[in-house]
């Protein structure tokens, strides 16, 4: 059985430990949400817009659950694991037996540390962004203020400002981004939030919200009619912490995605995993990691010992800009950018001691496509290559090859 | 409901209700078709939702972008004249009985 009804999908057994043979029994999907399994990146694009409505976010139709043998329970918490009796205990006191666990509980928005926290919207459900909708519909002209700027951030305020609202959005860090773009690229979506019209404030925290107000650490007041926070997110782990597994900012697992229990396992934004890409214990939150390490997960279940190597990355919508990342640009040296800025389609290279780590590519797709073949199959694209003028990466592979 | 109709790789035929609005990726993935994979959800940023039209058709097709343009060279299965990505293709009445043929893989 899983817990989670997020994308991480379900499956789960061991690789070079002690075994469980292979499942023949039934698969439970257990979430507390409302609504069946759905994709969370439309939330802040094509949802919140309102192009798109619940029946185009969900992942599956009901009648695939039931013709592939998953029981999908909803809107059910699990609240307790029993490992040694090889349950799961749910809010309603209900047990499900398991001979394979995986958490993929996902995360949760970071609460405001701040007083009047309780004015603030986050956006991480479905019914956070219908609460949301509700507060906009059928408005314009409303001064909306966004705490973070981050990938959510920036994604609601671009989506908000289509809708001809006032947005301002206040980012305590220096750079917008920062944990997840370089500099060069950060700066970009900057000067194109501004150009159309969003106010983006860096360096400056957020002291208190007020009814109708917004008071920064700097002493600016900002009217906001709705106050939206996107500060990050923290993992689900307190059941499995209660069950005994190790945690520690993510349930910790292996390169299997196993726990210490060969029964157990994590995926996706739960999960803290080894990673051979960062090199070290990394969490990540992109569908791409949860929908592959579902995978991974599933495969081990079924006998498989392969561990999980799935190159990360990452897109992210804004106005009419696709920002694609593959690989892990944090922790990057030097960064070299092809193509042209001004025109708004560009790369950035990432190095780290002088090996590609990362590309970011803003509206240059195929430098995506290309970038993840050649971080997958061990490259070696120096900074001095991609420097030369008229670098084009497409031409530099054919020429390898 | 306009109707789909997906032919796998080794010639198998799956017809499908798809909501008016819907695309033609997600008519395959809410109903478990195999042969369509769509890692990106159709965020246009995977390639793994890549089809072949049928030659025969007919229908009205939405006008190809330039990301779904440059994508399609990178799908894994050759890219032909007939190839788009079935994420970028809405289905509206229209588009009623539009055949597609899905390649050997998408990874
Ligand atoms: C607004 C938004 C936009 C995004 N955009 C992008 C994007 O453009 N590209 C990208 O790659 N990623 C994006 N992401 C990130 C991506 O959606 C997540 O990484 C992904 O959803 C993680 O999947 P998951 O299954 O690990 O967790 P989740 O999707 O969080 O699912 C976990 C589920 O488990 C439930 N749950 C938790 N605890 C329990 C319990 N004890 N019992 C029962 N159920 C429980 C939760 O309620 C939740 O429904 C976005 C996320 C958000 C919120
Ligand atoms: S689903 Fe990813 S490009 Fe179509």
């Amino acid at each position: 059985m899983a817990a989670g009804g997020g994308p991480a999908r379900a499956g789960a057994g061991p690789p070079p430990r002690a075994r469980p043979p292979p499942p023949r029994g039934p698969i439970t999907l257990i979430g507390d949400e409302q609504a069946a399994p759905y994709q969370r990146p439309p939330l802040t694009k094509a949802y919140l817009a309102g192009e798109t409505d619940l029946a185009g976010l969900v992942l599956r139709q009901d009648s695939y659950y039931d013709d592939h043998g998953i029981k999908l329970v909803r809107d059910e918490r699990v609240i307790g694991v029993d490992r040694q009796a090889r349950v799961a205990v749910l809010g309603c006191a209900r047990t499900v037996g398991y001979d394979h666990l995986v958490f993929a509980t996902g995360a949760r928005p970071r609460p405001l540390p701040i007083p009047g926290a309780e004015h603030v919207l986050n956006l991480r459900t479905v019914a956070d962004a219908d609460a949301i909708r509700q507060r906009l519909d059928g408005q314009i002209g409303l001064d909306v203020v966004v705490i973070g700027g981050g990938f959510i951030g920036l994604e609601f305020a671009a989506v908000v400002r289509k809708l001809r609202h006032e947005v301002t959005v206040v980012e305590a860090q220096p750079q917008v981004m920062q944990r997840a773009v370089s500099a060069e690229t950060a700066q970009h979506l900057v000067g194109r939030h501004r150009s159309e019209g969003v106010q983006i404030l860096t360096g400056t925290g957020v002291a208190a919200v007020r009814e109708g107000l917004v008071e920064l650490t700097d002493g600016t007041v900002l009217v906001a009619d709705l106050v939206v926070a996107g500060i990050g997110v923290i993992p689900n782990t307190e059941v499995a912490q209660r069950a005994g597994l190790t945690v520690d900012n993510g349930i910790v697992v292996d390169a299997h995605l196993g726990t210490a229990d060969p029964r157990v396992y994590a995926v996706g934004d739960c999960a803290r995993f080894a990673s051979t890409h960062a090199g070290g214990l990394i969490r990540l939150e992109s569908v791409q990691n949860a929908t592959d390490q579902g995978t991974t997960v599933a495969a081990a279940i079924m006998g498989s010992a392969e561990p999980y190597t799935a190159l990360p990355w990452f897109w992210s919508d804004q106005y009419d800009v696709k920002l694609q990342t593959a690989g892990l640009t944090n922790g990057h040296d030097r960064t070299v950018t092809v193509g042209d800025p001004s025109e708004g389609r560009f790369s950035v290279f990432c190095f780290k001691n002088d090996r590609l780590i990362g590309i970011e590519a803003y509206n240059r797709p195929i430098d995506f496509l290309m970038g993840r073949r050649i971080l997958e199959g061990g490259n070696s694209l120096t900074p001095e290559i991609v420097a030369q003028p008229g670098f084009d990466l497409r031409a530099s592979q054919q020429k390898a090859a | 409901m306009p109707k789909i109709t997906y032919v796998a790789h080794d010639g198998v035929e799956t017809v499908v209700d798809v909501a008016q609005d819907d695309t033609v990726m997600r008519g395959a993935v809410l109903n478990g078709i195999k042969g369509i994979v769509a890692q990106c959800g159709g965020g246009a940023s995977c390639g793994t939702c890549h089809v072949y039209i049928d030659p025969e058709n007919t229908k009205p097709l939405s006008q190809m972008h330039q990301v779904e343009d440059e994508l399609l060279y990178f799908t894994a299965c050759e890219r032909k004249e007939n190839s788009r990505l079935s994420c970028q293709i809405p289905v509206t009445e229209e588009q009623d009985g539009l055949v597609v043929h899905m390649p050997e893989k998408q990874l």
